[in-house]
């Protein structure tokens, strides 16, 4: 397998300005779909679907949703379970009290309720940016957990907070198997991770990315700071939203606000950390790395008290995933900020050059 | 040369333009006009004020006296995006280049005011989004041939080399089809052989689109080369304006910034 582009010259800006230009990536990408759409379902077991392929796609949407907000425009943010939240709460709405609502549209209206949330707290980024806007966000995610498990209207006035998800039905087919809601969630999360890689090679993508790396510079060629910042905070709480319903409804089967706590935001923030902050990639890298290493920390630690009969005590395994976890961070922000997106970008290149230095 | 070009009618006055920091006055009672197709410079020492009239002429600074007529509209200040929107393209004195993306990308968002799609237009690229992005990837190819630098097309524009840097910077003002340009010291720092790149593609902008040029300049070989009137500011005052002889000979000019006399 030869990674090289030589030889293959692009004629048009259009085929130039393709998601992939080069024919290998095209290849892979196919290659991708077919694995996860047709070998996948086919093999997998119901325990690698429930536990580690359906959270794993539903984390990426989620952790793509705050990389075209942090990533591409810049700007910080820590609510990103909170938008989630209202997305389920607001698709359990839905389909509770209007009897008849098509399921797909259902995550919509809960993405749009989260995209209109995403606007109202993505006011303060007019006015102040960094550190202050992250807290300000954080404010989001507290005040939005506060107000779903106290305004009794949101869990339909359930005196427990956990509400059993209504079953996933769509032109009277039931998607309730892990293969079923799989391959939903899939199909889902390939559209929508389409259409972002589709906003960020275009006009809007290079308008957020404009007022990320020089705001004035972005203004003095017309760029609108107010409404970009604006829209980034809408699709991104979109994507978050239509997450969350997913979370809910296909990894969960409930609706709870605890679901979506603090350490949710912040575990899909290092999701975009260590796949590389400002790629589509990255959330899928990140998402991936994040939801096996505790299970492969936990299998790990559990075979060498196994075989070496260590008596490790149960608290080291979870302990060590923090340690692990910190560890990583940290050397990814110091060392490849643009995380394993980056480290796979410059293989390729090495690749592509390959075995010639030059 | 300047008597192909027609220089017409001013199509920018300032009158009275005062605008201060504090207690710096980094411009005094400013009045000058720039005429259609020309190129005027912009000249004075350091802190002069020479940045600053830029950013107020082109809205990043709001004056608090006097009136800024563009077009034949009177203004008491001007408003950035508006004055993207009017035509009017700059670079910067320190590069401001959107350092994360390409040499293409930065060009491309000189262009984003002809782009008209929704996002969500954009998030299914199919129709008018299509349509833009490759009309105005068309237009830009123009630009990049037209400052020669094909080459680095693909490249990060944080790996260039200063001079180049400078250059895409131009490309973005470009890039937008101004009717007028405001270039903020683009020859700085740069060698013999990069100045002359520059002054040609300066003179080519000025002479094949009709583009009026403000332009500031620190080197006075270039000034008095390539413009057609300057200006010179000193301490935030205008003492002096006209064309490069005149200027030259002032005598108020060669006491304040010129030093010794000619
Ligand atoms: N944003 C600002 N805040 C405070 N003072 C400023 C600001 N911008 C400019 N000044 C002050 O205004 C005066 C004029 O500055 P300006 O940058 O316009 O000068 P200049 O002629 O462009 O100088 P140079 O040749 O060094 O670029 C200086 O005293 C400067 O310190
Ligand atoms: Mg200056």
């Amino acid at each position: 397998m030869l990674y090289r582009e030589a030889g293959q010259f692009k004629s048009t800006y259009a085929a130039d300005s393709a998601i992939l230009p080069i024919r290998q990536d095209r290849i892979g990408l196919a290659l991708i779909l077919l694995v996860a759409f047709v070998v996948i379902p086919l093999t997998a077991t119901p325990y690698l679907f429930s536990a580690i392929l359906i959270p794993c796609l539903i984390l990426a949407l989620a952790a793509l949703g705050l990389n075209l907000l942090t990533g591409y425009a810049g700007q910080l943010s820590l609510g990103t379970a909170a938008f989630m939240a209202v997305g389920a709460f607001m698709s359990y709405n839905f389909i509770l009290r209007i009897p008849g609502i098509p399921l797909l549209l259902a995550f919509a209206g809960g993405g749009v309720m989260a995209a209109a949330v995403g606007i109202v707290f993505g006011l303060p980024s007019l006015r102040i940016r960094g550190f202050y806007l992250a807290v300000a966000t954080l404010a989001a995610q507290f005040f939005i957990l506060w107000c779903l498990t106290k305004v009794g209207w949101f869990t339909n006035y359930n005196p427990s907070g956990v509400i059993t998800a209504q079953p996933m039905v769509i032109l009277g087919y039931a998607f309730d198997t892990p293969p079923e809601k799989y391959l939903l969630v899939l199909s889902i999360v390939t559209l929508m991770a389409l259409a972002a890689k589709n906003m960020v090679r275009g006009n809007i993508g290079r308008q957020w990315m404009a007022i990320r790396d020089m705001d004035v510079a972005a203004e003095v060629i017309g760029i609108r700071p107010m409404r970009a910042k604006l829209l980034a905070f809408a699709v991104s709480s979109f994507y978050c939203g239509v997450a969350g319903a997913l979370f809910a409804y296909a990894y969960l089967g409930t609706v709870e606000p605890e679901a979506y706590n603090l350490d949710l935001s912040f575990r899909i923030l290092f999701m975009i950390i260590i796949g590389g902050v400002g790629t589509v990639l990255g959330a899928f890298l990140g998402s991936a790395f994040i939801v096996v290493l505790p299970i492969a920390l936990s299998t790990g630690v559990a075979f060498l008290d196994s075989t070496l009969h260590l008596n490790v005590p149960s608290s080291v395994g979870s302990n060590l995933e923090l340690m692990v976890f910190g560890g990583l961070i940290i050397f990814f922000l110091i060392v490849e900020p643009h995380g394993l997106a980056r480290i796979w970008q410059i293989t390729k290149e090495k690749l592509r050059l390959w075995p010639f230095p030059y | 040369m300047t008597a192909v070009r027609a220089i017409g009618d001013p199509v920018l006055r300032l009158d009275g333009v005062s605008l201060a920091f504090g207690g710096v006055k980094a411009l005094n009672d400013i009045s000058l006009d720039v005429r259609e197709h020309e190129i005027r410079a912009i000249i004075g020492p350091n802190g002069a004020g020479k940045s600053s009239l830029l950013n107020v002429i082109n809205g990043v600074y709001h004056p608090q006296q006097g009136t800024i007529t563009f077009r034949g509209k009177p203004r008491h200040n001007m408003d950035t995006h508006e004055t993207a929107a009017l035509g009017i393209a700059r670079t910067f004195q320190n590069i401001a280049l959107f350092r994360g993306m390409s040499v293409l990308d930065n060009i491309m968002t000189g262009r984003n005011l002809k782009m008209k799609a929704s996002v969500l237009e954009q998030a299914i690229w199919f129709g008018r989004a299509r349509r833009e992005e490759l009309a105005n990837r068309a237009k830009v190819e123009e630009v990049i041939d037209f400052l020669e630098i094909q080459h680095i097309r693909k490249t990060p524009v944080g790996r260039l080399p200063y001079g180049l840097q400078k250059r895409v910077e131009l490309a973005r003002a470009l890039a937008a089809e101004p009717s007028l340009l405001l270039l903020d010291e683009p020859m700085a720092g740069m060698n013999v052989e990069e100045k002359q790149d520059m002054c040609r593609f300066v003179l080519d902008v000025n002479e094949q689109f009709g583009t009026t040029v403000v332009l500031i300049e620190h080197d006075m070989g270039v000034v008095m080369d390539i413009s057609d009137r300057v200006v010179v500011l000193d301490y935030g005052r205008k003492i002096g304006d006209g064309t490069p002889d005149e200027v030259r000979s002032s005598k108020a000019v060669i006491d304040a910034y010129l030093g010794v006399p000619h």
